[in-house]
């Protein structure tokens, strides 16, 4: 027997409702899970003093600092580096060998792993430009990490501003860079935004690209140069929730709960300004 | 571009050294894709190499891998990395098509503006924490649920994989879907399809390529993921011998690299195994990459030439 179109669709809609339902409705739990139970623990002392106690009391201040400086560090070398090669390939790049080898790196670059960076990062930065375990070494590794994520979705905006923009900039006599500068940029920039936001997002939250270029399981003071270690929270989380026997768990706690706020508010802010452009946007 | 007249060469003598300047590093930055991957690749085989004339390729193959008496059987790592991408990617697809058909199809725009973020969220949660939340909440779950003798299983490892490759899956698919023309969505309604027929027969073939891109970038996301691998699968090296292995604890390649490259010492045979290891990494990725790049190409020139 065939179902009827209206009865197929039914189906079809309830399936992928239910679908959606197990996909979205975790997020929601994981992230209150956190917040109810890591609440308890977030004070002005967590936030603002050093551990104590073999990191069983006190604050998270240097892995707070440390994420915040790679976090600076990681857009500092992406954000150039990404948005000019965006710029190429939606503007300037021709339809040819080099252009698709150009594409090829790309979606190779986001394939790595990120402990592969990790590597990558310990041979070059850490060990043969003696750069040691630093910030310096583990901003630049999760600088180039980034890359891929801000190159494809920045170009992805680019290439959405209609071609007649960019005719009509021409036709009024301007030259290639002021059309990207003063038209086909400025529409674009909700979703370059976004995309920067989102990469740099992912990077803070990493741990493995740090693991061996730019953190210490515990640093009795804050770094004073880029070419010190630091402590940073996605790899503290690590530390007290695996490698610290007896560690209160409230404080395990409240630490994932600092560094989901950290996220998440980098993620509201991308949603926002993309809200925000969005409504303004004429096309 | 296809034609340059002399005025606007006329013109071109006014672009700026300033505009020259910018315009070569844009060049410039537009190759450093390149230039990095294959930056990565040499200091990959620096490192990773000289572990083949350390220890003999016979005893790499081997199926034991415990580094302290100097055994370095890959084979128990490679099938921790192959089962547990292969389960995540086999269960995210069709629920990360299925949600991004939902957000992107069937609810009003009203709950779009919410639920898109909230998927982009959960990408954003970083793997330590999900990883987390795993040991505390899953594991725990998954072992009294199924009776089994810990929850740090293969199967924790996929389930969570799966659900950490979803964002990327949906919000990829969904652009996808939004950026088919919405004639193409007339017509086929025009023509008396339901709602569901234009969305499978003509929405999601039209947006084909974007799919099979999103279900690369999420192999790419799985394969490499590392801290909640490592948290939550157990970390044993083994190799499973029957499908219900799955339900016992694995390792995979990647965590192998975390836990370990912080312990050895530089130069020594365990230093260059575990960079052998993230080139054999690097490797699969690339040619898992390339190989979806090839189809990506090919459907694109499909596409264009079905337009024109």
């Amino acid at each position: 027997m065939r179902l009827s179109r209206q009865m197929s669709q039914r189906i079809a809609f309830g399936l992928i409702t239910l679908a959606a339902v197990v996909v979205i409705l975790p997020i929601l739990y994981i992230i209150g899970y956190v917040v109810v139970q890591g609440a308890g623990a977030i004070t002005w002392t967590f936030l603002t003093e050093m551990p104590r106690d073999g990191m069983k009391a006190g604050g998270l201040l240097p892995a707070i600092l440390g994420t915040l400086l790679l976090t600076v560090g990681t857009a500092v070398i992406a954000v150039p580096i990404g948005v000019g090669g965006a710029i190429y390939l939606s503007e300037y790049a021709k339809d040819n060998a080099g252009t698709r080898a150009i594409r090829i790196a790309i979606i190779n670059l986001a394939g790595i792993p990120s402990v592969v960076y990790g590597l990558f990062g310990l041979g070059l930065f850490v060990i043969f430009l003696n750069f040691g375990t630093s910030i310096l070494a583990g901003s630049l590794t999760l600088g180039i990490m980034t890359l891929p994520v801000i190159i494809s979705t920045a170009e992805e905006a680019l290439r959405a501003v209609p071609q007649s923009f960019r005719l009509v900039s021409t036709s009024l006599g301007g030259t290639r860079w002021q059309t990207i500068r003063r038209v086909v940029l400025p529409q674009a920039l909700p979703g370059v935004i976004t995309g920067i936001i989102l990469g740099i997002e992912r990077a803070a939250g990493e741990t493995a690209p740090i693991l061996f270029t730019a953190v210490a399981f515990f640093l009795p003071q804050l770094p004073s140069s880029v070419f010190d270690q630091t402590m940073a929270l996605p790899y503290h989380l690590y530390v007290i929730s695996t490698q610290v026997p007896g560690m209160p768990i409230h404080i395990q706690y409240g630490t994932a709960l600092v560094l989901l706020l950290f996220i998440l508010s980098m993620n509201l802010l991308a949603t926002l300004i993309r809200r925000h452009y969005r409504k303004q946007r004429v096309w | 571009m296809a034609t340059i007249v002399p005025e606007s060469r006329s013109k071109r003598r006014q672009v700026s050294l300033a505009e020259v300047l910018i315009e070569r590093a844009i060049q410039v930055t537009g190759l450093s894709a390149v230039l990095l991957v294959i930056l990565i690749f040499v200091f990959l085989i620096r490192e990773g190499v000289p572990a083949f004339f350390q220890v003999p390729i016979s005893s790499l193959l081997m199926t034991r891998w415990y580094p302290i008496e100097d055994y370095y059987g890959l084979l128990p790592l490679i099938a921790g990395s192959v089962i547990i991408t292969g389960g995540a990617a086999i269960i995210s697809l069709p629920l990360g098509i299925a949600t991004a058909i939902f957000i992107a199809e069937i609810v009003p725009d009203g709950a779009r503006e919410i639920l898109k973020p909230l998927v982009e969220v959960l990408a954003g949660i970083p793997s330590v924490v999900i990883g987390f939340m795993g040991m505390l909440v899953i594991t725990p779950l998954f072992r009294t649920a199924l009776n089994i003798p810990t929850g740090l299983t293969a199967f924790t490892g996929m389930v969570l994989l799966a659900w950490m490759v979803l964002p990327t899956v949906v919000s990829v698919v969904e652009d996808v879907l939004d950026t088919v023309p919405k004639t193409y969505r007339d017509a086929g309604l025009a023509l008396g399809l339901t709602h569901w027929q234009t969305i499978w027969r003509i929405i999601l073939p039209a947006g084909k390529s974007g799919i099979l891109t999103a279900f690369m970038l999420g192999i790419g996301r799985a394969i490499g993921e590392t801290m909640t691998v490592m948290m939550v699968t157990g970390n044993a090296p083994r190799i499973p011998k029957s499908p219900l292995d799955i339900f016992m604890p694995i390792r995979t390649m990647t965590a192998t690299i975390a836990a370990e490259m912080g312990e050895v010492a530089q130069g020594s045979a365990h230093y260059h195994v575990l960079f052998a290891v993230g080139l054999a990494l690097f490797v699969i990725t690339f040619a898992v990459n390339l190989a979806a790049a090839a189809v990506v190409f090919r459907s694109t020139k499909r596409a264009e030439r079905m337009l024109s």
